[in-house]
Order: C-alpha cells, then sequence, then structure tokens
C-alpha cells in the first residue's frame, strides 16, 4: 500500500469486504464450534427416565441412573418426616436458600409429595456417593443420635433424610434434587417436569 | 474430451456398448422429500413392513418424529414397536442367527440401501416380485434374481406372474408381468405406495437432505455477493499495474 | 502498535517474513487463470486439515463401529454431515487442484532450471498426497474402501522376493483388518499431514527463492530497476492476495454448490458401494479406485502380457510406478531453449495435448470395465504417456521455437 494519496473508494471497498469476509468466517466457524455439543446419542442417553414407584414401600429407597448419575426415590414414612423439622438447627441450610433444587422443590421435605424425596446421589463436596443410613439410633454404625439420613464415606459428610447437609462438615450445600414430576400416582419421571419441563 | 472418447466408442463398437446395458428398464419414480404426507405414509409402510425383519439402525424415532411433523406421542403409539424409548435408534428386535436359519442371510440394514443402490431401482424392485415354485420362498425378483425375501407386500400388490420369451441363444426375454390374484390395493395405487416408500427411504439415507439445500441457496447468494465487492477491490487495486 | 512490533521483530523476524513471504516478494504481473491453483490448494490443504480435526472428535477407527460411526457423524453429530461433505468434496477438489497446478507447470515450463527443486519437492507432496487419500479412503469401512485398499496393498505381492512379505507388513495382517485401519487412521490424521506440511512449506521456501515462473516462461529478475525491484514485478501482498481472493471465492461457490446440493457428484466423489458397510465375502461388482487415482489404475490394468520371465502383474506395477516417477525427472528431459508453450513449435503443443488427451482418457477408463476395446484404447493412451516423456529430450531438441520477448507480454 502506498501511503501517499489514500483512495476513499479503496478504503470502502476493503471495509466492506473485510466486514463481509468477518462475517462469512463467523459463519462459517459455527457448525464446527455447534459439532462439539451433545449429539443425538448423548441426548438421547440423557433424556429423562420414567420410573415405577408402585413397588416402593415406605421406608425402602431405589436406585436409578440418570445421565449416568444415581438417582435416589425414598418413600419416607410419617415418622420420618417428623425428624426433618426437628433437625432445622442441625443442619446448614434448613431453608434450601444456598443449595440447588427445583422451585417445586424448596420447602421443608424437599419434594412434590412430602414422602416421596427424590435426590441426586453424589455428594456436594467432591463427587462420591454418599451411603444410604436411613434408619435412627445406633444401628446406623454413626452414633444413638444419628436420626436418619445420609453419610459420606469418602471425608465424612452428613445429610438428613431431606438430603440437608449437617453443620461442620465438608459438603458446603444440601443434595441437588433433580427436575422431576409425577406422570401418574405411581410413576416418576427424572430429568423433566411433566408441565414445568427442565425447570 | 470424454466426448472425443465416446465419438471414438460409438464409431468402433455400437453394439458391444449397448450389450452390457441391462435389457429390463427400470420406470421412473419422481422423488420429492418436501412432500411430508407422501413421507409419513412411506414411514408407515417401512415401519409396519419392512422394520420387522430388516433394521434402520442409524435412524432413530425422535428424528424421525421431528423431521416429518410426527408429534412424539404419535410416533410411540403407531410406529414404535421394537423399543421403548423414543430417542432409540431404529434396530430389529429379531436376533441375526434366527434370521439366517429362517432366511439363509440375514437381512440387511437398510438405512442406506437407497444411497448404495440409487431409489429407482429401489422402487423398480419393491414392484417386481413375483411367484416362483422353482425358489425356496416361493417367490422371485425381476430386479434381484433368486432374493431370499418373500415379497411381504403381497397383501396390498397381490400376487403377479413373470411372463418370459425363450430366445434363440438360450436366454430368455421379460415380457412383463401378469396377475395373477389382485391385491387389497389396484396397481396404481400400490405403485403410489411404492413411491411414498422410496421417498421415504431416501429421506431414511439421508436426513440432512432436507436442509442442505436450502442452507446452500444462502451460503451461494453470500458468496455471489462476496464476490462482487472482492473484485470490484481488486480491479481497484490493479487500475495502477500495466 | 509500532513498539509491540519491534519488541516482536526483536525477538522474532515478522516484519522479514511478512516482506520476504508477500509484501516485497515481487510476482511476475503476467499471471493468468492457471496462476489460481497453488493458493486454491493451499486453502483445500487447511479446509481438510480443520474439517478434519474436527471429524476424528467423532470418527472410531475400529472395524466393528468405523461405519457406524460416519453414520453417527452424518445424523446425530450436529452439523457432521456438513463437516463430513466438506472433507470429502475437499479430498476431490484438492486433486483437481493439483492437477491444474501440475498443468500449469507444463505449460509455462516452471519446472524448469532453477526452478528444479521448486518442482521435486512438488512431485513429493504429489505422492503424498495421494497416500494421505488412500489412507483416508479407508477409514469409512464401506465395501469400496476394504476392497480398494485390499486390491492395491496386494500389488505391493507384486514384487519379486520380499513381496508378499511387505504386503503383511503394511496390512499387519494377513487380510485387511482392524490392524490395517487403526494404522491407517494414524497415517492419515498424523504421519502424513505433518509430512505434507513440511512439504509445503520447503515448497514455497524453495519457490521464493528463485521467484515465479510466469506464462510467458521468461526471468522477470533480468530487468530490474535501480532498486534492484524487478520491472514487471509486482509486490504479492497486495497485489496477488486480493487477486487471489476472487480465486478462492469463485472456487468456494464452486465447492459449495457440491457440499451443499450433490456431495456425492453422481457417484464420483463419493462412491454408491461404499454406503455398503465392509463385507469381506463380497466384492462389489467393480472395484475402482477414486477418480483422481483412476489413471495410475488403468496404467496398471493396461499391461496384460509377461514379457520373458517377468509377470504382466509386476510389469503392470512398474508400469504404474514409472508413471508418477517419470515426472521427476522433467527438469532433465526438457531440452528446448524456451520454458513457455507460447514460444515453443507444434511438436511440443502437440506432445502435451496428446498427453492431456490420453491422461483423461486414462482416468476414465479406469473407471470401466479393462475388456474389449476399452482395454485396447487404455492401451494405446498407455504408449502416449510414457511417449510423452521418453521421447521428450528429441522433440523438445528439435522443435522449432520462436524467439522470447524480453519483457512480460
Amino acid at each position: 500500500m502506498s501511503g501517499q494519496g489514500i483512495d476513499p473508494t479503496r478504503r470502502r471497498l476493503l471495509a466492506v469486504t473485510t466486514g463481509l469476509g468477518l462475517v462469512g468466517a463467523g459463519f462459517a466457524a459455527a457448525p464446527f464450534v455447534l459439532s462439539m455439543m451433545p449429539s443425538a446419542r448423548a441426548r438421547a442417553r440423557g433424556a429423562p427416565v420414567a420410573v415405577d414407584i408402585s413397588k416402593l414401600e415406605p421406608g425402602q429407597m431405589l436406585i436409578v441412573e440418570w445421565r449416568g448419575k444415581p438417582v435416589w426415590i425414598v418413600n419416607r414414612t410419617a415418622e420420618m418426616l417428623a425428624s426433618l423439622a426437628q433437625l432445622d438447627e442441625a443442619v446448614a441450610d434448613p431453608r434450601s436458600e444456598d443449595s440447588i433444587q427445583p422451585v417445586y422443590a424448596i420447602n421443608e421435605a424437599r419434594s412434590i409429595k412430602p414422602e416421596i424425596l427424590v435426590l441426586v446421589g453424589i455428594c456436594t463436596h467432591l463427587g462420591c456417593s454418599p451411603l444410604a443410613k436411613l434408619v435412627s439410633g445406633a444401628a446406623s454404625g454413626l452414633g444413638r443420635e444419628w436420626r436418619g439420613g445420609f453419610f459420606c464415606p469418602c471425608h465424612g459428610s452428613k445429610f438428613d433424610l431431606a438430603g440437608r447437609v449437617y453443620k461442620n462438615v465438608p459438603a458446603p450445600t444440601n443434595l441437588v434434587v433433580p427436575p422431576y414430576g409425577f406422570l401418574s400416582d405411581t410413576r416418576i419421571i427424572i430429568g423433566e417436569h411433566p408441565e414445568k419441563g427442565i425447570a | 474430451m470424454r466426448n472425443i472418447y465416446l465419438a471414438i466408442c460409438i464409431a468402433f463398437i455400437p453394439a458391444a456398448a449397448l450389450a452390457a446395458e441391462s435389457t429390463i428398464k427400470l420406470d421412473p419414480v419422481e422423488v420429492d422429500l418436501q412432500d411430508k404426507p407422501s413421507l409419513r405414509r412411506g414411514a408407515r409402510i417401512f415401519v409396519n413392513y419392512c422394520l420387522s425383519c430388516h433394521s434402520a439402525a442409524y435412524m432413530r424415532y425422535d428424528r424421525m418424529g421431528r423431521d416429518l411433523g410426527i408429534s412424539e406421542e404419535l410416533v410411540e403409539e403407531n410406529l414404535m414397536f421394537a423399543t421403548d424409548k423414543v430417542g432409540n435408534l431404529m434396530t430389529v428386535t429379531m436376533p441375526r442367527a434366527d434370521a439366517e436359519t429362517w432366511f439363509g442371510v440375514a437381512p440387511p440394514d437398510l438405512t442406506l440401501v437407497t444411497r448404495s443402490r440409487g431409489p429407482q431401482w429401489f422402487y423398480n424392485y419393491m414392484r417386481s416380485f413375483y411367484r416362483d415354485p422353482k425358489t425356496v420362498s416361493g417367490w422371485n425378483n425381476l430386479h434381484f434374481p433368486d432374493v431370499a425375501m418373500p415379497n411381504v407386500l403381497y397383501g396390498m400388490q397381490g400376487v403377479q406372474r413373470a411372463v418370459f420369451e425363450p430366445k434363440e441363444d438360450g436366454t430368455k426375454e421379460f415380457q412383463g408381468f401378469e396377475v395373477e390374484r389382485p391385491g387389497a390395493m389396484t396397481p396404481k395405487e400400490f405403485d403410489q405406495a411404492m413411491r411414498d416408500l422410496t421417498n421415504f427411504m431416501v429421506y431414511l439415507g439421508e436426513p440432512a437432505r432436507l436442509v442442505r439445500g436450502r442452507i446452500g441457496v444462502y451460503v451461494l447468494i453470500f458468496l455471489a455477493v462476496f464476490v462482487v465487492f472482492a473484485y470490484l477491490l481488486k480491479r481497484n487495486y490493479w487500475k495502477d499495474i500495466h | 502498535m509500532e513498539k509491540l512490533l519491534t519488541w516482536i521483530d526483536a525477538r522474532f523476524p515478522l516484519t522479514k517474513v511478512w516482506n520476504e513471504h508477500l509484501a516485497k516478494y515481487y510476482a511476475p504481473k503476467n499471471f493468468n487463470f492457471w496462476y489460481y491453483f497453488g493458493s486454491l490448494a493451499l486453502l483445500v490443504l487447511v479446509m481438510q486439515i480443520v474439517t478434519g480435526i474436527f471429524l476424528a472428535m467423532h470418527y472410531k477407527p475400529d472395524t466393528e463401529r468405523a461405519f457406524a460411526s460416519v453414520e453417527y457423524i452424518m445424523r446425530d453429530v450436529p452439523w457432521g454431515w456438513l463437516l463430513r461433505y466438506m472433507h470429502s468434496t475437499g479430498a476431490s477438489l484438492f486433486f483437481v487442484a493439483i492437477y491444474l497446478h501440475m498443468f500449469r507447470a507444463l505449460l509455462y515450463g516452471s519446472y524448469r532450471a532453477p526452478r528444479e527443486l521448486v518442482w521435486l519437492l512438488g512431485m513429493v507432496l504429489f505422492v503424498a498426497l495421494m497416500a494421505e487419500s488412500f489412507t483416508g479412503y479407508l477409514l469409512p469401512w464401506g465395501n469400496m474402501s476394504y476392497w480398494g485398499a485390499q486390491v492395491i496393498i496386494s500389488l505391493f505381492g507384486a514384487i519379486p522376493l520380499i513381496g508378499d512379505g511387505l504386503a503383511e507388513w503394511i496390512r499387519g495382517d494377513f487380510v485387511v483388518s482392524d490392524a490395517t485401519l487403526n494404522r491407517f487412521y494414524s497415517f492419515h490424521i498424523v504421519a502424513i499431514p505433518l509430512v505434507i506440511i513440511g512439504l509445503v512449506y520447503m515448497h514455497i521456501v524453495a519457490l521464493h527463492r528463485v521467484g515465479s515462473n510466469n506464462p510467458d516462461g521468461i526471468e522477470i529478475k533480468k530487468n530490474k530497476d535501480k532498486d534492484g525491484v524487478p520491472l514487471d514485478g509486482i509486490p504479492f501482498h497486495p497485489y496477488y492476495s486480493v487477486k487471489d481472493m476472487v480465486g478462492v471465492t469463485v472456487f468456494l461457490m464452486i465447492f459449495s454448490a457440491i457440499v451443499f446440493f450433490a456431495p456425492e457428484l453422481g457417484g464420483w466423489f463419493l462412491e454408491h458401494d461404499n454406503f455398503v458397510p465392509a463385507n469381506i465375502l463380497q466384492t462389489p461388482p467393480e472395484i475402482v479406485p477414486l477418480w483422481y487415482l483412476t489413471p495410475f489404475y488403468s496404467i496398471l490394468r493396461a499391461v496384460t502380457i509377461d514379457i520373458g520371465p517377468v509377470p504382466a502383474k509386476l510389469l503392470g506395477v512398474l508400469s504404474m510406478g514409472s508413471a508418477i516417477g517419470l515426472f521427476f525427472f522433467l527438469p532433465w528431459l526438457d531440452r528446448s531453449p524456451v520454458r513457455s508453450i507460447r514460444y515453443r513449435g507444434w511438436m511440443y503443443k502437440t506432445a502435451l495435448s496428446l498427453f492431456a488427451i490420453s491422461f483423461v482418457m486414462l482416468g476414465y477408463l479406469g473407471t470401466q470395465r479393462p475388456e474389449g476395446p476399452n482395454l485396447i484404447l487404455a492401451q494405446i493412451a498407455f504408449v502416449i504417456y510414457f511417449a510423452f516423456f521418453l521421447l521428450m529430450p528429441w522433440y523438445t531438441k528439435y522443435d522449432k521455437t520462436k524467439p522470447e520477448p524480453d519483457r512480460v507480454t
């Protein structure tokens, strides 16, 4: 480029071709970037899972897989539910204000129907899967004061029967409640709410 | 230059060149992927008659539903028999070993059949089954001699017989089909149904075909605009050369 | 900005490289249509590398899964079909660009001294490109991929004594198998691309050392102004960069038309038989390589007679090898006092025309059955092809040439 005597037509043409070229390059890059998004196979595998809970007796727990993670479904007894209110002082986030759950699970029992609890079985500390210690008392192996809940063997985090984390343990927040909903009284869909979607 | 070759070829050996061609002509078939009702009818035939033995193992039910404008519920109710998840591949429940015992060969996957054989061949093949007592299944096909597959569509098509005329050199020349027993459809209706099926098979072979032409138009328009400005810029720079 | 450039230049010769290869690389001002294909080949190389990187994220080099993984790319991967069609179309158009690029060299004598090394590096690149396309063609694991590889690798079996062992070594098995697929994948995505990139770099460095030839075949460096700038030279940038941008866009229009409207191009770019998974029990009715290798395949099949103790199969392999190998000797076979076809006589013009026709004919016949008249035509083309090279020292020497101009026209 000569520098002396700037040609205004040339300058305008340069601006237009550069602009168009950048737009074109942007569009050309899009398919490459998008090709790295989850494929139809990954999405099919991560699709919501329907679970039949008609055989789940009170006090029992069922583990299903959703997006490669364990999901727990617990049918809580009236006694178990009663323990939750008594533990408000002992847990770190009793109102689930700093934890992850769908809006319809922000309540005392952290569930849609009080007795049916649905949790992602992954410790919020470093990703171990906690053990279910549903029964209270010494039989749990966690001392006589234990009111039932979950215990992470990796670093000793404890959670109550709503997945709420106890104070003074490594895990920062309550166990995650995934999006879920009831297809009927005995069928749960995990991964989306029938009306509210994945929120 | 190919014209030169062709000219030489034709000058030297008109007979030989023609002899290599198959003498049975293929009827034309119109493929139109924008014709969604036709694709849906074809999908129904494919799922009901083909998918019990043949898989389409690279295709997912939900993709088919979305592309053809069929709701997920309808796909699950009317088109899905081998699986319970709409995101699954269109595989087949018949074990391969069983299939080999029953048919001698395992029925091939059909996802790409129109890409390997061509839509026209497929359309003609599906219409050319005829009764042949000399084969194991009792069926034969004009475009696939001694095919292992029986005519699963005879309820629709009816049963037909092929008429051959012996020639001097020992070969037989195909004359035409004769209806032995009519089916539930008239020949015209059956041809239409096979056209729908062929249309669906072309879609099945390459679902991206639904969109690629449309995107291509935008790409070419963009490049056509760009080339004008690129050329003007080049001319502007080059005006001081020479 | 200025300061940053000074800082970089003290540590990396950025301005120097920019000037040497672009802003102050003086190219002859009379480049014509034939001079687009070098930069186009470079463009396709970049596109092949980029699309290849993204395809490799989803492809599985495993005989059980390779075919399905290609269909997975075509259907399940977002935009995967576009990446795959760009790569398959790019492969064919790479050869279109390279063949036209080479033909340009034949037209204007670009291989002549002092550009022998540019030519030789280019020829090695051509061979590397053939290896790249051949290894890549196996990867979809279609029936044509499989049988094509089987046939071509068997050619090595024709070499006396070591042939069979060599073929087994290449395959890593007694037939084309998972081991073969896996090593071809490694060659295709790592080894050969590295070689190609290195050679392209050397090809360009060698070219810029001696300077570009031009349609008149004369040296622009003979006439320089007082600053040492060739009078008929213009800086590559911006003149040829803006000109190539036009060429690139036109090329991209052709490329897009194929990718979006006819990715199979009637079976020429993607073969119908390759939409069937590899089947070791069923050979396709006709095994043909893709169009860009058929001229050489034709030469292989044109040899049908044994000569003394040498069997036809070995002769065919040797002929195919020399059909490529003779290109390397062009700089020394050509004895003409002029470079460009513009100033050569009728002999070279006839020879080159016949050669081009025979090359296209061999290419077409390579896709047909080698029987009857096809075979005879292929044998005639075979003779013309070799005569072009072997008689070159004579017809270029006795050809009546026109006087070259002093300056480019």
